[in-house]
């Protein structure tokens, strides 16, 4: 049985990930899971100067799902390359750093410094619904989706994967943007903007007012995205949105995503990641799938 | 070997006000927890994803077991509730940090306000040195009793049905208490109130704080609060309260 996938030339064991924001820099999560069995770690964003993040309450559980407003706290990326990376580079996992910032130029100068860094793959976040410059500023619009994309690849040394927000009327657009600007891979998609009033305080749940929505309340939104985009852009795509189970991530993959990532069910059980691997392994077992790169896009 | 979720079975459940329910689960990691450490409890319900961080009330080691006191807020804490004797629920800890160890020869406040009192409880039996154990509460007054053994108790009520009628400081004044250490759970308003205290009178504070959390595990970062200083970890001023905490000392956090 073969689990392993490619994206942009970088080939991961399995096509488990983990999705950024959820799952730190892997260490508290290397207490529960052995991090060698995962196909990437995806870390939490990274930005050229320490992020304080937003003011708490920072999250709120909805029905099926929860709003983060995080806000990106992270403490910049000269602490993140002294610590994070070494420690991640300890395991045979793959190493995808999520990127964010407010500016053009911030992005470029955190991707610069990732250069040298023995790091896989780059993730671009151009869709954090939780800050108020940047992030989904550059997501929902075609335009500037395309000239980040541009930006970044003209910098970067590793792949780049763009990551799409949801929050947009048509996901393909921002998809072919991508692609246009030399994207060499997709992941989709980042938390819908949502909200949640606190009836016994009467005020918003959480400080920020409106917060990143996820969990298997948003999955059946993130598959048809995923499959959206399959259909529209020849990049390999990178399925996430609610995933809890192995038949959720092999859903995304007939759907058209080579690799999975796996995000608020690490709230619920901190291995998720791990069974939803064993899961996917089983069920390629029950229905004698040889490789899995036969499921990618199975569903048209 | 590596942590994980655990599965473990309730040994009774009662109720000890209107909303204040207390539960005792065996389990014999959790049974060892240390005073101010505290579990996550998974619901049962698939809709309600995030587990509920739940302050250790008191061990029980030789029976490998442990209690929990908590206050029904919403839907999770309404089915915790509802478990009963023989039930099995899923839970991860011990979590966080809980209180420091206190040598012999001091005198401590333990001091809890509300739902912030039950964890002071396993405090209250562990230590040896003197203890004045002063609790707030709104209205109705649940637990005080069970502290008795283990130190002068003090209540106070908001509306003034029990003991002073005030909270935890007009007891402490009143009464001209005095000690040279204060360890406090409860609401923000009363540990503020109480590191001003600590302050003044320039005596060591440690307060168990509380935050919405996701993970519990300190991956996340939905439970931080700002720090006086750069914190390790955050490399800004927020620390987490899963991880880094729940205790921390008054002087580190800005409440």
């Amino acid at each position: 049985m073969k689990t392993a996938v490619s994206i942009a030339g970088v080939e991961l064991k399995n096509p488990v990930m983990t999705a950024s924001g959820t799952f730190g820099s892997g260490q508290e999560y290397g207490e529960f899971v052995d991090l060698n069995l995962l196909g990437a770690v995806v870390t939490k964003g990274v930005s050229n100067v320490p992020w304080p993040g937003n003011p708490a309450p920072r999250i709120a559980e909805t029905y099926g799902g929860m709003i983060n407003a995080i806000g990106l706290q992270n403490p910049g990326i000269d602490v993140f390359v002294k610590r994070d990376i070494p420690y991640l580079r300890q395991f045979d996992t793959k190493i995808v750093v999520n990127v964010c910032g407010k500016t053009t130029e911030d992005y470029v100068e955190v991707v610069e410094r990732l250069g040298d860094e023995p790091v896989d793959l780059l993730e671009i976040n151009i869709s954090c619904p939780n800050v108020k410059e940047g992030g989904i500023a550059f997501g929902q619009d075609p335009k500037a989706v395309e000239a980040i994309t541009r930006e970044v690849k003209r910098h970067a040394r590793q792949p780049v994967i763009m990551k799409l927000s949801p929050n947009v009327t048509d996901i393909t657009e921002t998809a072919r943007a991508a692609q246009a600007g030399g994207a060499d891979a997709l992941s989709l998609i980042n938390t819908l903007t949502g909200m949640k009033i606190d009836i016994s305080r009467r005020t918003f749940a959480v400080a920020n007012k409106t917060g990143g929505l996820s969990g298997p309340a948003i999955k059946p939104v993130a598959v048809r995205m995923v499959y959206q985009t399959a259909q529209a852009v020849d990049l390999p795509i990178i399925g996430m949105g609610g995933i809890m189970t192995a038949e959720d991530a092999l859903e995304f993959i007939l759907a058209g995503a080579s690799a999975v990532s796996v995000g608020t069910a690490n709230f619920h059980d901190p291995r998720a990641t791990v069974k939803i691997e064993e899961g996917i392994r089983t069920y390629m077992d029950a229905w004698g799938v040889e490789e899995i790169k036969e499921l990618v896009g199975a569903v048209r | 070997m590596a942590k994980e979720k655990k599965t473990a079975l309730v040994r009774s459940q009662e109720r000890l006000g209107d909303d204040v329910f207390s539960m005792w689960i065996r389990e014999e990691e959790v049974s060892r927890a240390r005073a101010g450490q505290f579990i996550s409890i998974y619901s049962k319900d698939g809709s309600r994803l995030l587990p509920r961080p739940i302050s250790i009330c008191e061990t029980d080691r030789k029976a490998g077991a442990f209690r929990v006191v908590y206050r029904v807020v919403g839907q999770g804490t309404r089915e915790f509730s509802t478990y009963k004797a023989g039930d099995e629920i899923s839970i991860l800890g011990p979590l966080g940090n809980g209180f420091v160890d206190v040598e012999d020869h001091r005198r401590v406040f333990l001091i809890g306000g509300g739902i912030g009192i039950p964890p002071m409880l396993e405090l209250a039996k562990n230590l040896r040195c003197e203890k004045q154990i002063i609790l707030g509460y709104r209205d109705q007054v649940f637990m005080d009793q069970e502290f008795e053994p283990y130190g002068q108790v003090f209540v106070a009520t908001e509306d003034g049905s029990a003991g002073t009628k005030g909270n935890v400081l007009d007891v402490i004044g009143n009464n001209g208490l005095k000690a040279d250490m204060i360890m406090a759970c409860g609401p923000t308003p009363m540990l503020r109130a109480l590191k001003q205290y600590a302050q003044d009178k320039a005596i060591e504070c440690y307060l168990s704080l509380e935050e919405r959390m996701a993970c519990g595990i300190g991956a996340c970062l939905a439970c931080v609060c700002k720090t006086k200083d750069v914190d390790a970890h955050s490399n800004v001023h927020n620390a987490r309260i899963c991880k880094d905490g729940p205790v921390f000392r008054a002087e580190e956090v800005e409440l």
